[in-house]
């Protein structure tokens, strides 16, 4: 019971004390760092920093972009997954079945694994540089995972429903649209939350596809910051905090959620 | 009962951005492996198996990169699936404590991997990182290194990093799992005097081979997508000690232009990841049981 006890203990100081350290660190001078890297912040608690950070970046400018890529790419994804899953479900046939493994193949392959000639299809279409192109590579990349756990949870759904709708005269648009979609809301928002940090915290596409500040997210506008500011970790972690902030906050508030969703994409199915 | 056609439209735009951005990509990477295309000019040559036969005889970089790869999911693999199982067990009760414990643990999961590569290079940071004032303070001045900055260390440093980030998650994977396991096979257990040790081994282990499976499958997948973490933290130095496979075909691909070579070596890198897999598949599938 004790060795328990202690070795929880433990974990939670390993987790806690670099947590702790990022929000000290951020309200520090660069010179204070350097004198005192363990201790609390000489002037208490500050946004110094946070000031400065938004005076010398386009922060707003990044966030906006990130919040216009991870938007965009869960809701479409989630819109197509959830099209392709309702197709297969009702398919139930061996047509349904290759389509499910078409559509899950990509599960298996990493993203680092075809960034070469995928860099070269989204030169080849002028996607570079440009939000567009990145939400249409995310869909892509996340649509296998989202059609697994989605096509998952809609087989379970009892096909009386869908049977009874047919007779009543609805077609599939109607079908999907007012008995599939609102039946799977729970498996839906799970996605949503998995699908959601996977986006905002990516950086492997942003760092192939954008070179122009203007298109860049906050994860590729942290690594130049690492290049900027080089050991002013200060203003490194400045960055960590406001980039991280609206993943804190939702985790925070719907922390239930995010548990199931962040684990859904490997349990379920 | 018929289906009307129209069901086939339900995967027209899911197919077509797929098809665009990921079947054509992953196929194509066959194609241009057998070329010593630049990614830039229109022109290019086929050269057979000529890069294919550089990558596994001519360069030792990339033989390094395979070996990194392999050592940091290891390290990861195990030391991540067993911390995962301890705690599980230590924290499988509902309780308030453990429900906080849990999402405090689950935490650094929904960081994104340039935040946790940035906390822990100044973790690790020789002058002003915590780990080397930490072992200071404690009398163990001849621990202190430049871990980061250490051919011998700096993968394990890399690799104990993507452990703090995501054994959570396969923790809480864990304790699904575990509550999935009847309960009267516990008592059942108690009322034949079995010891703690024997319940595990004979209850606990061979019922949680399911969530095992899937902790260890993921485990391996991430550790092939570490590619954030080693580009943010070492971007594969000191001497290539960190290099892992898909570092090294960024840096063949997008500072040495060799689009040819870098195409083949993902090649070499997806049959390496398909082999891992079938491989775990046919080890985990042998040991399952049901009761």
């Amino acid at each position: 019971m004790f060795f328990r006890r202690f070795a929880v203990f433990i974990y939670a100081v390993l987790i806690l004390i670099p947590l702790i350290m990022v929000l000290l660190t951020s309200m520090k001078t660069r010179e204070e760092t350097f004198q005192n890297p363990l201790g609390l912040p000489e002037a208490g608690i500050n946004v110094d920093n946070f000031i400065s950070i938004f005076y010398e970046q386009t922060m707003a400018g990044y966030f906006v972009n990130s919040a216009t890529v991870t938007l965009s790419s869960v809701f479409l994804t989630l819109f197509f997954a959830s099209m392709i899953a309702y197709g297969i479900t009702r398919l139930d046939n061996w047509k349904g079945n290759v389509l499910f493994i078409v559509f899950t193949l990509g599960m298996m392959v990493p993203p680092q694994v075809n960034m070469v000639p995928l860099y070269s299809v989204v030169l080849n279409l002028g996607l570079t540089n440009s939000l567009l192109g990145l939400i249409l590579v995310n869909i892509a990349s996340t649509l296998p995972v989202a059609v697994f756990i989605l096509t998952g949870f809609m087989k379970t759904l009892p096909k009386e429903l869908f049977e009874a709708s047919t007779v009543d005269g609805a077609g599939n648009w109607k079908m999907y649209a007012r008995v599939a979609l609102p039946l799977s809301l729970p498996s839906l928002s799970a996605t949503a939350i998995f699908l959601f940090v996977m986006h905002w915290n990516d950086l492997l596409y942003p760092l192939l596809f954008i070179t122009d500040n203007a298109y860049k997210t906050l994860p590729l506008a942290l690594l130049d910051f690492q290049g900027q500011y080089s050991t002013n970790y200060p203003m490194l972690f400045t960055g960590v905090l406001i980039a991280s902030a609206p993943m804190v906050i939702i985790y925070i508030f719907l922390q239930r959620y995010f548990v199931a969703g962040m684990t859904s994409g490997a349990v379920k199915g | 009962m018929k289906i009307s056609k129209t069901i086939y439209l339900f995967f027209i735009p899911g197919l077509i951005l797929y098809s665009i951005f990921f079947l054509y990509p992953t196929f194509s990477a066959i194609f241009y492996s057998f070329t010593d295309w630049d990614g830039i000019s229109e022109n290019f040559n086929f050269v057979g198996f000529e890069n294919y036969e550089k990558a596994i005889t001519g360069d030792s970089i990339f033989v390094k990169s395979v070996g990194n790869n392999m050592e940091f999911m290891l390290f990861v693999v195990i030391f991540q699936t067993i911390i995962a199982l301890i705690f599980a067990i230590f924290l499988v009760k509902n309780t308030k404590v453990n429900y906080l414990l849990r999402a405090l643990f689950f935490f650094p999961t929904i960081l994104s991997s340039v935040s946790v590569a940035f906390i822990w290079t100044f973790v690790y940071d020789p002058q002003l990182g915590i780990l080397n004032q930490i072992l200071g303070l404690v009398g163990l001045d001849m621990l202190t290194m430049n871990w980061l900055g250490n051919a011998d260390i700096a993968i394990y440093a890399l690799a104990f990093t993507q452990v703090w980030f995501h054994a959570g998650q396969m923790l809480i994977i864990f304790v699904a799992g575990l509550h999935a396991i009847p309960f009267d096979l516990y008592e059942a257990a108690k009322i034949e005097g079995a010891t703690k040790w024997q319940t595990f081994k004979k209850v606990t282990w061979p019922l949680l081979a399911p969530s095992a499976t899937i902790v260890i499958a993921y485990t391996t997948i991430q550790s092939f997508q570490a590619f954030d973490l080693v580009f943010a933290m070492t971007g594969g130095g000191p001497n290539n000690a960190t290099e892992i496979i898909s570092t090294y075909i960024y840096e063949i691909a997008f500072r040495g232009y060799d689009f040819g070579y870098a195409s083949a070596i993902s090649v070499l890198f997806m049959m390496l990841i398909a082999l891992i897999t079938f491989i775990q598949f046919k080890v985990l599938r042998s040991n399952r049981v049901s009761y």
